[in-house]
């Protein structure tokens, strides 16, 4: 009815106002911005993590440093091969360099946040334990003892029992 | 009817902002960290004479998983949807069976004497295990023990562990101790150079 008194009277409709437009979109595009935190390390080997069900969250993720272990990436397997690897950082390493690295990370933290660090283990599902079970050892040698098996969450099973 | 001077046109403001949102929406990545957290043992010192710890051998559990991902839990090859229930048995030991774990009183702060139950799970993988299986099993068994200490606070608090405040959860962590061990396979002197 608006529409019939607006053309009858002189007055027309205000078109509607996308002023605030900025604003909002502005707002969600600060949201994204302070959540985003962009890959710092290129990956050079592939890591297909396995499921589970307990999982916790790592709850300081600047606490945290990471080794993965995985087959090569494709560009790198003329010169790697397919066989399990190990990434620190960004590059191919030995279980000899964990140690440095371990060390690296523990000097980057602050004096009250060593004993909190933790290594999460990126590892292929395909991955055989042997590696895994040298990185360990490896880890207990530096006294690096708070480890987390990094996981995706399984998805609930449809079919009950 | 005279507009004021100066007025900018702020319309395709718009479509800047909505050209950055879509840039950062596309570059977010909203995976936060998760996986099972573990504690490994303390190396032993070397100087120190190996002391092989006396455990009764009723307290014990080996949990085995073979170079085929085949599971032996208690000496008998399972399926490994079965384990969560058999280390349920293991650990609290319903009915008081001599060859299940015995249990012990021990007095808990702010609690009173319980019966703790003194039994280990010590699980075991061969080099060749695969990373999945492992894993599998490492999350049937952290499974056990969270059922058995949700069990628990359900009992003496009415909620379930997680919800319980730090206190309560002290209590139940002493009541139901996390103990598994993850034994170094046996292989492992020979290390691969």
């Amino acid at each position: 009815m608006a529409i019939f008194r607006s053309k009858n009277s002189k007055k027309k409709v205000p078109a509607l106002s996308t002023a605030s437009l900025p604003d909002v979109v502005f707002m969600i595009l600060f949201f994204f911005m302070i959540s985003t935190s962009f890959r710092t390390s290129e990956r050079v080997v592939t890591v297909k993590l396995p499921e589970a069900t307990e999982i916790a969250k790592l709850d300081r993720k600047d606490l945290a440093s990471y080794i993965n272990i995985g087959p090569p990436v494709p560009a790198y397997q003329a010169q790697y091969g397919t066989d399990a690897r190990i990434q620190l950082n960004d590059s191919f390493s030995t279980i000899e360099d964990i140690r440095d690295f371990i060390a690296a990370s523990r000097e980057s933290m602050s004096e009250a946040d060593r004993p909190l660090m933790t290594v999460a283990l990126k590892v292929d599902e395909d991955v055989r334990m042997g590696i895994v079970t040298d990185v360990k050892q490896e880890l207990r040698r530096c006294s690096a003892l708070k480890i987390m098996y990094s996981t995706r969450r399984k998805a609930e099973e449809k079919t009950g029992f | 009817m005279a507009r004021p001077a100066g007025d900018i046109n702020a319309g395709s403001m718009a479509d800047i902002a909505f050209l950055l949102l879509t840039f950062f929406m596309m570059v977010t990545t909203m995976d936060t960290e998760t996986g099972i957290q573990r504690r490994l043992p303390p190396m032993p010192d070397e100087n120190q004479i190996e002391q092989a710890e006396q455990i009764n051998k009723r307290n014990i559990m080996v949990v085995l998983i073979n170079n085929n991902d085949r599971l032996f839990a208690g000496g008998q090859e399972m399926p490994v949807e079965m384990l969560k229930d058999k280390v349920k048995e293991f650990l609290t030991n319903p009915a008081n069976l001599p060859d299940l774990p015995e249990k012990r009183e021990k007095e808990i702060e702010g609690f009173g004497p319980y019966m703790v139950s003194r039994a280990l799970v010590s699980l075991q993988n061969t080099r060749g295990t695969s990373y999945k299986a492992y894993i599998e099993v490492q999350n049937e068994l952290v499974k056990a023990f969270n059922e058995v200490r949700d069990d628990f606070a359900m009992q003496n608090f009415g909620k379930k562990y997680s919800f319980l405040d730090e206190d309560q959860q002290r209590i139940t962590r002493d009541a139901v101790p996390m103990s598994l061990s993850e034994r170094e396979p046996r292989e492992v002197t020979k290390r691969r150079r």
